[in-house]
């Protein structure tokens, strides 16, 4: 056994080292012991007071920086228009008023939070503590006193005894539930049929969505893609988004011999097909139309639509084909539904049929 | 005057009024009627249709037949207008290098005059949409704003609410729209090149398609206005996700390891 310098080194900070010097064996009583804690070092800030007083004023500065901050984002605030632009180099022109706004309330934040980390590692107490754990469980005898205690008061109150009482508390606690079912219930109506129908009904004119005017069938060329809605339907309306969002459609025009499915073909005029633009997935509007192929894909998860096929699905999560309108033409030349969507429209839901 | 009016009674007056009367219509008739379109065969209309047949069975033919009515390898042109062929060639679409699942765009290599004389035969071939003018594309005095809200209803889908562009099936794409002509903008819009929907002005009248060429030259240029600041491309929520994680979350990272590394103990070790 030789005492090396380095074994010196290596053994600082374990423990029984000391006995087990000279001709004796080193055996060691109990080689896992805990080795403890190695000894405290202190910062510079703990032993000068100088360096002490620098990192206040470091912190304070920090803090000081924040009110500033917030006080130019006030005036930002107040200062600029929101119809200014400023040419900022990298990100182009940009408004002053979101730029200014972001960039003083980024210093006021990061102000106190630099400052608080500051002072948490330079000025505040790091001394290490050791907190031992101990045991999670009661004592023996703590936990027979607490099961005395509840046998007395379970025979004090008489709740054993006295069934008169204790089946009444069990009805008043099984009731009370009941009054936040009939308030949560009164919420609002149920939807009932609405998922179901739509704003189209027989007779109902099919308006441009880019012209508010109705469609005539010699407007809807070959290969064109037109967006309509139900007449009568305005922007003014309260209910705008809902109805507009279940009645949407997208026309196009086919050649009438490239319609394989014959209710499609029957169910449109002379090649113009109109069809839900609603994906029966989750709802996205979904109008990415190859006027090749006749696919239309939507957006959100790629599924594809043949529209040529009954808007069959051809890829992708959708679960049933596009709901398609029927239409014909009117007195007038206009293109009109002649009842409402072939299915509902969207997502399918429990009750759908 | 005398002379004359004693004569009138003369057995050959009438003969002469009607001789009178039938050149002067004749006279007026030859001086005022316009010319006949069968008789003009050295105007310059026909002139370009010939000078664009010529290039047509050079450049063209190949693909889609002599005559314009389409093969195997390329559709009839029969009826898809002047329009048609200004976009598919000023944009260096066609002729086509190689059969594929979309045709890109390249240099263009026909002059103006070159592609208004191939227009000109396909034009005669049949009806069809006809090269805009130039105050119908212009976007000066349109609506921006209803630009906006028609570009995000009818193209937002396919080419990216600023017209940045997007993937289709198949490999097929709908192309970025940024620096892109506003005539073949107007041309596209009214002919559906390729895989593109048309929207011809029954359903989409030139000022709208005027306002949408309008909205492309506002958010599309570099004195764009751009209220947020960093773009990231403008490509939506998936770049600037991406970025928000990848950057965001690594500079914070970044900050706590180095908070962390760096001791403040007096005796460094």
């Amino acid at each position: 056994m030789s005492e090396s310098g380095s074994h010196n080194d290596v053994s600082e900070n374990l423990p029984g080292e000391h006995g087990a010097r000279g001709s004796e064996p080193a055996v060691k009583s109990d080689p896992f012991a805990n080795p403890g804690l190695p000894p405290h070092e202190y910062r510079r800030q703990d032993i000068d007071e100088r360096s002490a007083k620098h990192s206040e004023r470091i912190v304070a500065g920090l803090y000081t920086l924040s009110m500033l901050g917030t006080i130019a984002f006030i005036a930002c605030f107040v200062i600029f228009d929101i119809d200014k632009y400023v040419y900022i180099f990298p990100f182009g022109h940009v408004s002053a008023l979101n730029f200014s706004l972001g960039l003083t309330l980024s210093v006021a934040l990061l102000g106190i939070g630099v400052g608080s980390v500051h002072w948490a590692r330079t000025l505040m107490s790091d001394e290490e503590i050791v907190d031992e754990r101990h045991r999670a469980d009661a004592d023996d005898e703590l936990r027979e006193n607490i099961r005395q205690q509840w046998i007395t008061g379970a025979k004090e109150s008489g709740f054993g005894r006295r069934r008169l009482i204790r089946s009444t508390l069990y009805g008043a606690l099984a009731l009370v539930p009941l009054s936040s079912i009939v308030i949560l219930r009164d919420l609002g109506p149920l939807p009932r049929n609405s998922l179901a129908h739509t704003l189209w009904s027989k007779g109902k004119v099919l308006i441009n969505s880019n012209t508010n005017m109705p469609l005539r069938p010699e407007d809807v060329a070959v290969g064109s893609l037109t967006f309509g809605q139900p007449q009568g339907l305005s922007e003014a309306d309260e209910d705008f988004q809902d109805q507009i969002a279940k009645s949407a459609v997208m026309i196009v025009r086919l050649k009438p011999e490239d319609i394989q499915d014959k209710r499609e073909a029957d169910w449109g005029h002379e090649g113009i097909v109109v069809f839900s633009k609603i994906c029966t997935h989750v709802g996205c509007p979904i109008s990415l139309y190859e006027q090749q192929t006749h696919h239309v894909l939507c957006p959100c998860h790629q599924s594809t639509f043949d529209l040529s096929d009954g808007a069959r699905v051809i890829f992708g999560p959708a679960g049933h084909p596009l709901p398609q309108l029927r239409i014909g033409v009117n007195a007038d030349g206009n293109l009109v539904a002649l009842g409402d969507f072939s299915s509902p429209v969207g997502p399918a839901y429990w009750e759908r049929p | 005057m005398k002379k004359l009016s004693a004569r009138r009674r003369h057995p050959l007056a009438a003969l002469v009024v009607l001789l009178f009367a039938l050149a002067a219509t004749g006279g007026l008739y030859a001086a005022l009627a316009p010319a006949p379109k069968a008789q003009a065969d050295d105007s310059a209309q026909s002139l370009a249709i010939d000078e664009g047949k010529r290039l047509y069975s050079v450049g063209c033919a190949t693909c889609h037949g002599m005559n314009g009515q389409g093969s195997s390898d390329g559709p009839s042109l029969v009826g898809v207008g002047s329009a048609a062929v200004d976009f598919q060639v000023g944009t260096g679409r066609m002729p086509a290098q190689q059969p594929g699942a979309q045709i890109p765009k390249k240099k263009n290599i026909y002059s103006q005059g070159e592609i208004d004389q191939i227009a000109a035969y396909i034009a005669s071939l049949g009806p069809g949409p006809s090269i805009p003018t130039k105050e119908e594309y212009s976007p000066a005095g349109a609506d921006i704003a209803k630009g906006g809200e028609l570009f995000r209803t009818n193209c937002s889908q396919c080419h990216n609410f600023v017209g940045k562009g997007g993937a289709l099936t198949d490999g097929k794409f709908a192309p970025s729209l940024k620096g892109v002509d506003p005539k073949h903008i107007y041309e596209a819009m009214q002919t559906g090149p390729q895989n593109m929907p048309s929207f011809p002005d029954t359903t989409m009248p030139q000022d709208t398609k005027a306002d949408i060429i309008a909205y492309l030259r506002e958010v599309d240029s570099s004195s764009s206005k751009n209220p947020g600041g960093f773009t990231l491309g403008t490509l939506g929520p998936v770049p600037e996700g991406l970025f928000a994680w990848v950057f965001g979350l690594g500079t914070l990272l970044g900050i706590a390891v180095w908070m962390a590394a760096r001791t403040t103990k007096a005796k460094k070790s």
